[in-house]
């Protein structure tokens, strides 16, 4: 999705400098500062409690910074009430008035725009159209299905076609395939019109699909800024490689340094494996990782390839499309790997099955090093 | 499992009669041509006409229905304000203490409460020259300060089982927070609202206690009537007024009931096909 999207204008459209939020002693967001461009649809990733939903509101207006400044396009957000920025939110539980129909739901933020009543009922019927509820227009929200609703939640906050627009995990409460068809349609609204989207999410799937820039959140703080398959071939660090996908981590000592390679020794693999890396010098130790697809599996000891490791098929699932293989070495750690089913055969005869003599393969250009963390 | 069927319609049997056996008989003798309460002596409707001819009852129930209308709703309103200022101002000064005092009306004994207001009324008329006589303001004023308590528990409550992203959907779509309270939060909370006007309507109707301390001479509500005349022994045209006014509530009761019960209904239905229709 990502890559075809237009590249959006980077800028500081929206500034968060040094923004840090307390809650008593406990520090929910800790001196972040973060740019982010006109018409970029960009997530804020991490686990419960990591700050992101804090950052989220103080950009809303309902939590104000406890230190830093928050400017969107250029005017400084201090003092200035909800009810008065130009940012609109989508709730995560949708926060759709009980009392009011799907057509007043969706108006209710024009009361406060100064146009015609006209040009009022022309905008509410522009907005169900976008999200396909025209014909649902006079229903309650207790008539309405959770998808439909979200639909509602989504129309009403773009109604006023504010500057920004923030969701707070917009798809959380969707079942699985509907939430894959919602987050397309997300993000064709958000081409349409234009708009800066701000998402807040804990499912890494909604944040690659959905966003052109990701910000990784853990305590506070942002562990590392990007494009989706930047943050996923390129963490910066053990937490976020960890984080994003799944990995296989071992411990590592480096012990030879050739320039850009690098070789390590993990006593959990029981060898000694090269990385394309810089920075490091012998002795060092290393968190040494590498995500299961970027493994080679196969059945005959491949010829002059480096990073061969012999290993035995302890387990594996078929998933259709590939299997995911663990695969127990001498030393007795297992590693994940996923093998692509490229080729129309029984499940037995793939490309091994269990107890079957494996070697993998890591090229040293997958592989990556990480320094551990405190 | 015959055996414990006829164990439970027994237990049912005793507890409806438990509850209900003194409500019938007392609506039994209302009927009663004897003038001794409790002597059965044939089939009468005379105590209803003596009933509504007796301008004392009929002058005490025009004064309880007017200081009930009046105190439950100047009662839901300061309650409700109350209400709203412990369930949405998280952090004040004093919030514990406003909260404690608040509540605490409801587990005080009603005669502190009614000595308390007396001796208050008592010394405003010394030193303001007001109330100059206790009455229908006192009274008032007295059923206002105690009813209201319960008014402010009832909208608490609902207030803390309501999602307050809705208000603050209201505030982000641009709505001052007065216009939230217009728009979004009354609305929500008015069953709350107006269930807590009907608790502090009746506390008000049936109240002695706090009416006895409060009143003045010449007004007298008709709990004050009834109590004053069962002391001077039970007569059947009091068994007819308490009839009337089981009558009143178990109709009022019986049409909230079957309304609250159609809109569950209809509620129901519009889940079932919403459900449906997306399907």
């Amino acid at each position: 999705m990502a890559e075809s999207e237009p590249s959006p204008s980077q800028g500081d459209f929206i500034r968060i400098e040094g923004v840090t939020k307390n809650f008593g002693t406990f520090k929910a967001v800790d001196n972040v500062s973060l740019n982010i461009g006109k018409g970029e649809l960009f997530a804020l990733l991490g686990g419960s409690g990591c700050g992101k939903t804090t950052l989220l509101r103080m950009l809303a207006g309902f939590e104000t910074p406890t230190a830093g400044r928050i400017f969107i396009d250029g005017q400084d957000m201090e003092g200035v009430p909800a009810y008065d920025r130009p940012v609109n939110m989508m709730f995560q539980s949708y926060a759709l008035f009980p009392h009011m129909t799907v057509a007043a739901n969706v108006g209710y933020g024009l009361k406060h725009e100064d146009m015609s009543p006209a040009r009022r009922q022309d905008r509410v019927k522009e907005m169900l159209a976008m999200v396909q509820l025209s014909h649902l227009a006079d229903r309650k929200p207790h008539q309405l299905s959770g998808g439909q609703r979200q639909r509602v939640a989504l129309a009403r906050s773009l109604a006023k076609l504010p500057k920004l627009l923030l969701l707070d995990e917009p798809l959380g409460a969707l079942d699985k395939k509907l939430r894959e068809h919602t987050q397309f349609e997300i993000a064709n609204i958000q081409y349409k019109l234009g708009i800066t989207f701000v998402v807040v999410t804990h499912d890494q799937e909604e944040a690659m699909t959905l966003a052109s820039r990701i910000a990784v959140m853990d305590r506070g703080i942002i562990r590392q800024i990007g494009a989706p398959s930047d943050i996923y071939e390129n963490p910066n660090s053990r937490f976020v490689a960890d984080f994003i996908g799944s990995i296989n981590m071992v411990e590592a000592d480096v012990v030879r340094v050739d320039g850009e390679t690098v070789e390590v020794s993990a006593g959990q693999l029981g060898a000694h494996v090269k990385v394309l890396a810089h920075g490091w010098s012998p002795g060092e130790r290393a968190s040494l990782a590498f995500r299961p697809e970027k493994v080679t599996i196969s059945r005959k000891k491949p010829a002059g390839a480096v990073n061969v490791l012999k290993g035995k098929v302890q387990d594996f699932g078929y998933f259709g499309k590939d299997s995911l293989y663990r695969i127990k070495l001498p030393t007795g750690h297992v590693l994940s790997v996923n093998a692509v089913n490229a080729e129309r055969v029984a499940a037995e005869k793939a490309v091994a099955t269990w107890e079957d003599e494996v070697y993998l393969t890591v090229s040293p250009a997958s592989a990556m090093l990480f320094r551990s963390e405190a | 499992m015959k055996q414990r069927s006829t164990f439970l319609f027994s237990v049912l049997a005793f507890g409806l009669a438990f509850l209900y056996v003194p409500i019938f008989s007392m609506i039994f003798f209302s009927f009663n041509k004897s003038r001794l309460a409790t002597v059965w002596g044939g089939f009468s409707t005379q105590w209803y006409g003596k009933l509504f001819s007796n301008s004392q009852v009929i002058d005490a129930a025009v004064l309880s229905i007017k200081i009930a209308l009046l105190s439950a709703t100047m009662a839901t309103i300061l309650g409700t304000m109350a209400g709203l200022a412990l369930a949405r101002f998280r952090q004040f000064r004093g919030r514990a203490l406003m909260s404690g005092l608040v509540t605490a009306p409801l587990i005080m004994p009603e005669v502190i409460t009614g000595i308390s207001s007396l001796l208050l009324f008592i010394m405003m008329a010394e030193w303001l020259g007001w109330p100059g006589q206790r009455g229908f303001t006192t009274i008032t004023i007295a059923h206002i300060t105690f009813s209201m308590t319960y008014v402010t528990v009832i909208v608490q409550s609902r207030l803390a089982a309501m999602d307050m992203s809705i208000e603050e959907a209201a505030m982000d779509l641009g709505s001052k927070p007065w216009q939230v309270l217009r728009d979004v939060t009354l609305p929500i909370i008015s069953p709350a609202v107006l269930s807590g006007w009907l608790l502090a309507f009746t506390i008000s109707l049936d109240d002695v206690v706090i009416t006895s301390f409060t009143t003045g001479p010449g007004y007298t509500t008709l709990p004050m009537l009834i109590w004053s005349k069962v002391k001077l022994g039970v007569t059947p045209d009091i068994n007819a007024l308490a009839s009337v006014i089981v009558t009143v509530v178990a109709v009022g009761v019986a049409i909230s009931a079957v309304i609250l019960a159609r809109a569950d209904k209809r509620r129901e239905r519009d889940i079932q096909m919403a459900i449906a229709a997306n399907k």
